[in-house]
């Protein structure tokens, strides 16, 4: 539900009203709720990763396959997260994000041309 | 098989000739280009931001352009090299940075913001001081970088046109090369961006990423197919010649090192620390990385931007792995070491020595090496464009137009300006550069990064998400982080008190940590915080506007 806007509202009104709704409530909140976390997520995964090459030497240097050891697989794996990463969110935000951020802006947009 | 690198037969002047001549041309393409591009830059909006036409994937070569430094191609190849797993261990940090530019900082930026930083930091604060801390943020990281890289480009001249003790070139010994290298570099970033503008730089940096990835792939497909990609076969060959056998391939000899003293080994686990973070959430602090996503018709275009720019970086640094690898396996750790003492000249020794092997002898070698010296130079050359770019838009968009005139600079004053800044920063940058030409200033990128990390992305992404966030939290944490950084670095070993540092022959160090992030950050943010405490500033309705245009796109440029 969109708070309904008057045209003789100020901008600052406007904007405070399309902030007070529910459909930018919803907004904000999923996408909120998808970066934050996935922002902590990659993080930790990335903090583990260096604290294991700082203190885990023992563990980072058993071989695995041949010559390719933990510390490899886990350096590629690094990649394989931030590109799975990258991929997921834009699948996301496709899907999910940008057809409400859409919706508020042209109706902002349409009121704005009136 | 050994390998005599650029030595008397190797450095024929036939590659010598060659990459200059690929340089030449490289040049003037780009020079072309640039011409062209300034014909079609009338508004301000063309000189800062492209005129905001390019598409997703353009903006993605043209991020990488502008992120795959020297540092990252010669930097990291020779980290790989002569640290094996500790130089792959900085370009992780390198590449998942860019999530943190992905998720939280690149759609609302392009959303709210018009062509720099400070746009975004100053929508709903008092301008003037907010654009001046900002200004000061960017032209600060930004020379920082410059230097970094225009001292490179001088270090480098001399190994890739193998100008040694004793010869000269063209009638100019090592050092006045140096010097004659610096002022070129400095003269075409300067020419690249006040003739050219956003749209000609940002071709360059296109261009510039199309030769250094096709030259990293083509350097890639030879070493993998030498060792039938049979990668366990490499890794154990690099072990091998590198003369350090397994710890080669496993963290800690470069990061990190641990040693017969236990403070030390402390200090140097918690500099391994400090470098990840700095290196992780500097990238969506650097000013010239921000102007980027302005280039793009829209926030929506911006992640797709992001999105090409972490396939190409990603791509980028699993190629810098099979080099760096390849270099220790292929040249050995000792031939590296006998060229540069760190290991910058990898990556071209490899070339030269897989050109030898598989295009034809001698001069399939020299051919090699000359494209990829002259890859070399294109890079720096387009990154420091970039960084001068970024700069003097700050100085003109924040400084001048905001600050001095209060707004009321016409568009045509503003870009005029912004070219004059970017005489003036280019001046200063290889000034600088000249002085500090024979000191050791490789920590600079990591301080550019540490200062970036500590300073801008506090203020940025307070703004963005932080309702209560005001104009005190804001030069809080600009100055704050900026002082943070800046001090600790001064007061640490990489600037005196070891023999690395830029002052070797003096010690006023305190500091034990050569990186400063792992303090200057948290310490960055805690200042925002505070800031905004103790100042009753608080204007929601401003901030609703930030907050719906950022999320939505209403009203972006």
């Amino acid at each position: 539900m969109v708070t309904p806007l008057s045209t003789e509202t100020t901008p600052t009104e406007k904007y405070l009203a399309v902030q007070g709704s529910d459909e930018f409530a919803g907004l904000r909140k999923t996408l909120r709720g998808f970066v934050f976390p996935m922002t902590v997520a990659f993080f930790l995964w990335y903090a583990l990763y260096v604290l294991l090459s700082a203190y885990a030497r023992g563990f980072m240097g058993v071989k695995l396959l041949g010559n390719i050891n933990v510390a490899l697989v886990l350096g590629v794996l690094q990649f394989v997260s931030t590109f799975a990463i990258a991929w997921y969110y834009a699948r996301f935000a496709a899907a999910k994000v940008d057809p409400i951020a859409d919706k508020i802006r042209d109706e902002l947009d349409a009121k704005e041309a009136k | 098989m050994h390998t005599h690198f650029l030595a008397a037969e190797a450095t024929s002047s036939t590659s010598r000739t060659l990459t200059i001549t690929l340089f030449l041309i490289f040049v003037a393409i780009t020079l072309a280009i640039t011409v062209w591009a300034s014909r079609q830059t009338k508004t301000a909006t063309d000189f800062y931001a492209g005129g905001r036409s390019f598409s997703g994937f353009q903006n993605g070569m043209a991020i990488g352009g502008d992120y795959m430094s020297a540092a990252s191609f010669l930097g990291i190849a020779g980290l790989i090299a002569l640290y094996g797993y500790d130089g792959f261990l900085y370009s992780i940090g390198f590449l998942v940075a860019w999530l943190v530019a992905l998720l939280l900082v690149a759609e609302f930026l392009r959303n709210s913001g018009r062509y720099t930083m400070a746009d975004v930091l100053a929508f709903r604060m008092r301008q003037r001081p907010v654009r001046t801390a900002a200004s000061v943020s960017t032209i600060v990281v930004s020379i920082f970088y410059l230097i970094a890289q225009m001292v490179g480009a001088g270090a480098l001249v001399s190994l890739l046109l193998g100008i040694g003790p004793g010869t000269t070139f063209l009638g100019m010994d090592a050092g006045t090369a140096k010097v004659a290298t610096i002022i070129l570099v400095g003269a075409l970033m300067i020419v690249y961006v006040t003739v050219g503008g956003m749209k000609g730089t940002t071709y360059v940096q296109i261009v510039k990423a199309f030769m250094l990835m096709t030259g990293a792939l083509l350097m890639t497909l030879l070493v993998l197919a030498h060792y039938k990609f049979n990668l366990s076969a490499l890794l154990g060959d690099a072990a091998t010649r590198s003369g350090k056998g397994d710890a080669f391939l496993e963290p800690g000899l470069r990061y990190g090192v641990e040693s017969a003293s236990a403070s030390a080994t402390f200090y140097s686990k918690m500099d391994l620390l400090s470098l990840g973070i700095a290196l992780v959430l500097g990238t969506a602090g650097l000013p010239h990385i921000l102007t980027r996503f302005y280039t793009v018709p829209s926030a929506r275009i911006a992640r797709k931007s992001v999105l090409w720019a972490i396939g190409i970086i990603g791509t980028f640094y699993l190629f810098t792995l099979a080099l760096g690898f390849g270099a220790a396996a292929l040249v050995g750790g000792a031939a590296i070491t006998a060229q540069d003492k760190a290991g910058n000249t990898a990556a071209p020794q490899l070339a030269q020595e897989l050109g030898r092997r598989y295009l034809g002898g001698e001069t399939g070698g020299s051919v090699l090496l000359a494209i990829i010296a002259a890859v070399a130079f294109a890079t720096i050359l387009a990154v420091v464009a970039g960084l001068t770019l970024a700069s003097s838009s700050s100085a003109s968009h924040d400084f001048y137009a905001s600050v001095v005139k209060r707004g009321t600079a016409s568009e045509r004053d503003e870009v005029r300006v912004a070219r004059i800044s970017a005489l003036i920063i280019g001046a200063i940058a290889i000034t600088l550069s000249i002085f500090a030409q024979s000191l050791n200033v490789a920590f600079l990128v990591a301080l550019a990064f540490a200062v970036a990390a500590s300073a801008n992305l506090p203020a940025i992404l307070y703004s963005l998400f932080w309702k209560r966030f005001n104009t005190s939290g804001a030069l809080w944490s600009i100055y704050g982080g900026l002082i943070a950084a800046v001090v600790l670095v001064f007061f640490s070993p990489v600037v005196s008190g070891s023999a690395t540092a830029m002052f070797p022959s003096h010690d006023w160090h305190w500091f034990p940590l050569s990186n400063p992030g792992i303090i200057s950050i948290p310490l960055g943010f805690l200042c925002g915080w505070i800031g905004t405490a103790i100042s009753k500033e608080d204007d929601t309705a401003k901030y609703a506007e930030l907050e719906v245009r950022s999320l939505t796109g209403h009203g972006a440029h």
